[in-house]
Order: C-alpha cells, then structure tokens, then sequence
C-alpha cells in the first residue's frame, strides 16, 4: 500500500486595514456609521481608562493591574458581533468589551482596587468577570456553550438563531491544559463558543518562541475539527469580519471556531512588571506604530464617518466620563459599606453556616476592642455607579 | 421500606433527582451506556438520553470547568469523577472558581453543583485507586463536603448536596457500595448538610468518623460493650465541611474521652480539626488526650499492604481501650 497524504484544512490570514491606514476595499465589512463610531468610542474608553489607571497606581490610587492598551481593537471588533443575552466570558485584558457591555467604570475601578464588589457583573448582561487564572475561563465557556445546545434541545428542537459565548484568552494560556480541555469540549459537544485568542508574543517574559513550536495558534483549530483563522489584531476591520463569521457560523449550529488575533504587549504584562528585563525595547517600538486606534480613526475620518473636531470632542466627552467615574469611584473606596471587613464572610454560601458566623464574630470582636464596630458601617455616600454604556 | 446496598442508593437519588428536576443533568466519563465503571449511573442514559446523561471526553479539568459554566447558565451538574484519585486534576477549576463565583461576584453569580467521587481503599483496586483526600476539599473555603456512610444516609445526603445552592463534594466510601444492605424508605428524604447523626447512644467515651471508617468504628464499639462493658457513643460525622462541632462537644461534655478515626492520612487530616474543636470547646472536661486512629502519612500502599493502612477494629479498639485507661 502505498503512503497517501492526508488533506487538512489551510489556515488563512486575514487583514483588511493595514498598519498604513490602507484598506482592502474588497474585503471591507458593512458597519453603519453609528456602529463604526461605537466601535471607536469603547475603545477609545477603553484606552483613555487604562491610561488613566496607570497614572494612578504610580500615584498609589490603584492596585497592580494588566494593561490593555493594545489589545482593544480585538475586544471591540468581536465584542460588537453579540448581543447582550449572548455571553461574555473573558480573560483579563478586554475592558474595550466590559465597557461597551455596560460594565460600570467604577466597577473595574474597584476590581483592579482590592474590591471584589467590582467583578460582580452588572444586571441585564450576561457577562463573567475577569478571569485571573490562565485559560481556566474557556472551560466556563465551552459549559455555558453546552447549557444552551441542551436547553434548546430539551425545549424542543432547533433554533433560528442561537446565542453564542465569546470568550477569550493569550498566547501563554494556549500552552495550557484547560485551553486543549475547552476546545475539544466545545468541538465534541458543537457548543457555539468563540474563542478570541489574543496572541501578544509574550507570557510576562516568555516569547512565543519559546512557547510553541508551531507557526500558528489559529492551526490548532484543525486539530479539533472545528474553523480557525489568523487575523492582525491591531486592524478591528478583520477581528470584526473573522469573529462575524464565526457568530453567524455559530448561530446556525455549526459551532465552535478558534481566531487566533496577532498583536504585542506594547505595556508590561502588569504594573509590577518591567519588560527591559527580557525584550528590546526596539521591538516595542516597531508595534506601536501599528497600533489599531490611529489607523480606525484614520479610516473613521477618510470614509467621513467622524472628522477631526468630531473625534476631539469625543476625546473631551471620554475624559470628563472618566473623571466623574474616577471622583464617584474614589468616594467608594472610602464608603464604609465597601470597606467592611466582615463582609468577607457573607457570599461565601447562600446562608453562613455557623462555623464562619464563630469567625465572623470573632473578627468583629477583634475590631471592637480596637474601638471600631463594624456592625454597623455608615452607609455609603457615593453615588450608585452606571452603566458606561452610552 | 426497600432494603439496598449503597450502590443502588445512590443510583436512585440521582434517578429522583433527574426526574424531579429537569435541570439536573450528570455527567462524566463512561456515565452513558456503560453506566460507570461502578453501575452508579445505571438505567439512567436508557431512561434520560445523552443530553442529561453526558459521556464526557476523559478530562477531569474539563468536566468540573464545564460543570461550572453550566451551572451559572442555570443547570445543576452532577459530574462524576470515576475515581477520587483523579480529581486532581479538576482540584484547581473547584478551588479558583467554583469555590468563589458567589463570593467574587457578591451572590450574582453562583455554582450549584455536585462533585462525586469514589474515595478510600479496601477494594484491591489499582494503584492511584484508593486514596481518601478529602481534607484537602475541607481545606477549601467555599466548598461543602459531604461523605455517607451507608445506603440510607447515602441517598438522603445526595439529594441534599444536589439541592444545595453552591457547589458540594460528595465523596463515596467505595468498599461500601455493595458490602451490606439496609433499609431506604419508599419517599425521598434529605439530611441537613453541616449536621452529624450520634448513631449510638453511650456515655463512657466518643467514637468519632465518617464514610468507610465507620464499619471499624461500630465493629469496635460492639467489642467494647460486648467484651469490656463500656457504653461508647457514636458520632457518624456525614459531613465533614462545615462540621457539627455542637454535637461533638456535647458528646465529649458528656463522655469525657474521644477517639478519631478516618483512613486518610494523619497530618491536617480531619481528626486534627475534630480535636482542636473539642479543645477550643470543652478542654475542661477531657479525661483523657483524644486519640486519633488514621491512615499513616504515607501514600496508601497497593493492594498487598493496604488492610496494614487502614483503620480496623482493632486499631480502634486498642485506642478507645487506651483511652478509656488513661
């Protein structure tokens, strides 16, 4: 017998607004003007937010945190493909995503801040909050992607359109168990999960290089029997075209697909970390000239969707948003009804079980022989936060 | 009344649990038409299909994270794990995100599920098949534990753990599945979590355990009336997180003697949390040191030594008999 090749899929790449502002015109996706400056207004939020937070935290007004200065246009090309009882499930670098879902400012003001109060999703999205261990998320994902096939089935065959999940994760958690864990799941089950792979060349220190052998991440796909694509994640034309054809493939019961986005971390991994350790800082440079925000708001301003004044005014109605949000949030860093330390007792179970009661009072005993009773904390004189979503 | 071994216990809980709730789904490997490697899921892929009885890909990490993901999209998972000496591999999906959702999320977000486990040894089973780890789940904040010891208590508590609004590990001796039968009523019943049963009536010393042990226990406490004329109490603890630390000290108030016996290891296992309790509660009216009768700190040898590990009658008569002459 003789040896005979076996025909696997090709793995493409897609880019249609290049790092010079020049668009292919033949592939340029549909998006009203109204989407397009959306699109542009999160991620703008989303850059302007993690700017703002950096200043802080070197002033002592934040807590570590990971940037996500770079990767909006990955978040927002996919994000604004699903609809608010579709799901959410990301990693830790998609604030583009979490604003635009609706996320209060304050609230990711108050995670990245020591509160868990911020990683409690808003009511009316079907969102899950930042997910700190690596790829354990896509697991949560595939699950959900699972629940619904089931549900639909149980209730009595096929739907016209399904909800999706999107869900995301980076190069260093493709290395991981839970990631193989989660597409296989999704593939075997046909569960209608995206999953946004945010490969930005490095896991804290370590290149791709030395995390993979493969050319690609998006190639894995082939291995699960499901679509995958390569797409320049800095260009929120291609991440929105690959990521709608996967929610449309996914709506129609076709299932799960795997885009692998190619960016850089162009900031540390966190604010604890320093990358002159491991990188050149020549390589940094290179990457932020392709940055994704200059080149939508040239293409914004060529296709005569915003001009100049209209994106300057939008730079002066994000800031102000910030500023009122950063005001109210610190208000509530102060409020003692967020700073109740007895509170660490109370979501732990639906009922407190008497054991952690035995501790619970134990702890504000302790503060009472301090001269503090926090039985009974002021009630909190900041404002209640809103949606960020306009 | 119907008499059954604990196997067909637990398998009837489930089949209650899934014809009374639509949501209850169980899932794990080789759970379908094989019916576990046990039987425990025997009848029920027959009688409720592949969508809530799912043969899962052979992944523990995978089968706890999607568990999670479908419980908060509103299911209630019953993942089998098809040996407890596997779940390590799901310990981190349970620790860092079942465990905390509700607690992260301040109750918007919350993980009803069910972890079932076959533990412990006494089966001449293969190696990394006989471990009893369970302290280890008693150790994680935001998970209850939960371990019967006979086919009664065994269906009542699975319905309880499977009611539960946040995420359970239930834990299954699996030298009891088929070792003895008992009386299980024809109407379902549930146990409170977090509640322990005195199993026996005594005064003279407090023989405490859970889950296998529980067989050395009760064989000892006959040797002990029986032979020795003392009148021992018996506290079957069914749910070692939380822990009824009431009936404990009430029973050690009254007896002034203790012994704790479970077959996993010694250091930070359960019986070192069961007598800080007592020390912390009732150090007064101690007679004696409390004892514990354990699995060493080894790791369970295979087969051919594995009676030498675990706790027997003798070891816990020997220890209450020390106990009640010190």
């Amino acid at each position: 017998m003789p040896r005979t090749p076996i025909e696997l899929p090709k793995i493409e790449y897609l880019s249609i607004l290049n790092e010079h502002g020049e668009l292919d015109k033949a592939l340029e996706p549909k998006i009203d003007p109204k989407g397009l400056i959306e699109m542009y207004r999160y991620m703008l939020l989303a850059r302007r937010t993690d700017e703002r937070m950096l200043l802080m935290q070197r002033q002592g007004r934040c807590g570590t945190f990971p940037q996500s200065s770079g990767h909006e246009a990955i978040s927002m090309g996919s994000i604004f493909n699903i609809n608010k009882d579709d799901w959410h499930v990301p990693a830790y670098r998609e604030l583009a995503g979490l604003l635009y879902r609706g996320w209060p400012l304050e609230h990711i003001l108050l995670y990245w801040n020591g509160f868990e109060e911020g990683a409690s999703p808003p009511e009316g999205v079907n969102d899950l909050p930042v997910c700190v261990p690596i790829a354990t998320q896509l697991l949560h994902a595939a699950g959900i992607g699972m629940a619904m096939n089931i549900e639909e089935r149980a209730e009595g065959g096929k739907k016209k359109e399904k909800k999706v999940v999107m869900t995301y994760f980076g190069d260093g958690a493709s290395s991981e168990g839970d990631c193989h864990e989660a597409l296989n799941f999704a593939a075997v089950f046909n569960a209608p999960v995206v999953f946004m792979c945010l490969n930005n060349q490095y896991a804290i220190s370590v290149p791709l290089s030395k995390q993979m052998r493969n050319e690609t991440i998006a190639q894995r796909a082939v291995a699960y029997g499901i679509p995958g694509i390569k797409v320049d994640g800095n260009d929120v034309l291609a991440v929105y075209q690959a990521a709608k054809e996967a929610v449309d493939r996914a709506r129609r019961g076709e299932g799960p697909t795997l885009i692998e986005c190619l960016t850089y971390r162009v900031t540390p991994h966190t604010t604890a970390d320093d990358p002159k350790r491991y990188r050149n800082e020549e390589e940094t440079k290179e990457w932020v000239l392709r940055d994704s925000l200059p080149r939508f708001a040239k293409y914004l301003q060529q296709k005569g969707v915003m001009n100049e004044k209209q994106l300057a005014a939008l730079e002066e109605e994000i800031d102000t948003q910030i500023k009122a949000a950063v005001a109210n949030a610190e208000q509530m860093f102060k409020s003692e009804e967020l700073l109740n330390p007895l509170a660490m007792f109370d979501h732990l179970f639906e009922d407190i079980p008497p054991y952690l009661q035995e501790q619970k009072d134990e702890l504000r005993d302790h503060f009472k022989t301090k001269g503090k009773d926090w039985s009974n904390p002021q009630k909190k004189s900041a404002k209640a936060p809103a949606s960020s979503r306009k | 009344m119907v008499e059954m071994n604990m196997a067909k216990a637990i398998n009837l809980a489930l089949l209650e649990a899934m014809t009374k709730d639509p949501k209850v789904v169980v899932m794990g490997e080789d759970v379908g038409p094989d019916e576990g490697v046990f039987r425990i899921t025997e009848g029920l892929y027959a009688k409720f299909g592949g969508d809530r009885v799912i043969d899962t890909p052979l992944a523990e990490s995978g089968i706890i994270g999607t568990a999670i993901g479908m419980a908060i999209y509103g299911m209630k998972p019953v993942c089998e794990i098809q040996f407890s000496g596997f779940d390590y591999y799901n310990y981190h999906q349970l620790e860092s995100h079942a465990a905390r959702f509700r607690n992260r999320t301040r109750g918007r977000l919350t993980v009803p599920m069910v972890m079932r486990a076959p533990y412990g040894g006494g089966i001449r089973a293969l190696e990394h098949h006989s471990e009893s780890r369970e302290a280890i789940y008693a150790h994680t904040p935001g998970l209850k534990v939960v371990i019967p010891s006979g086919p009664r208590n065994a269906r009542a508590l699975l319905h309880s753990a499977i009611q539960d609004p946040d995420p359970v590990i239930y834990y299954e001796p699996k030298a009891c599945y088929r070792l003895f039968r008992e009386d299980v009523p024809e109407t379902m019943e549930t146990l409170p979590i977090g509640k322990a049963q005195v199993v026996k009536q005594g005064k003279d010393i407090t023989l405490i355990s859970y889950g296998a042990s529980m067989r050395a226990t009760l064989e000892a406490a006959e040797s002990l009336e029986e032979d020795d004329g003392v009148k021992p109490e018996i506290i079957d603890l069914l749910s070692i997180c939380p822990l009824d630390t009431e009936t404990i000290v009430e029973s050690v108030k009254k007896t002034g003697r203790a012994v704790v016996i479970h077959e996993g290891p010694r250091t930070c296992g359960l019986a070192a949390e069961v007598i800080a309790r007592i020390n912390e509660k009732v150090l007064m009216y101690l007679e004696a040191p409390v004892v514990r009768v354990t699995g060493y700190d080894v790791p369970i040898p295979y087969f051919s030594k594995e009676q030498a590990f675990l706790p027997d009658s003798d070891k816990v008569l020997n220890a209450a008999r020390a106990t009640l002459s010190f």
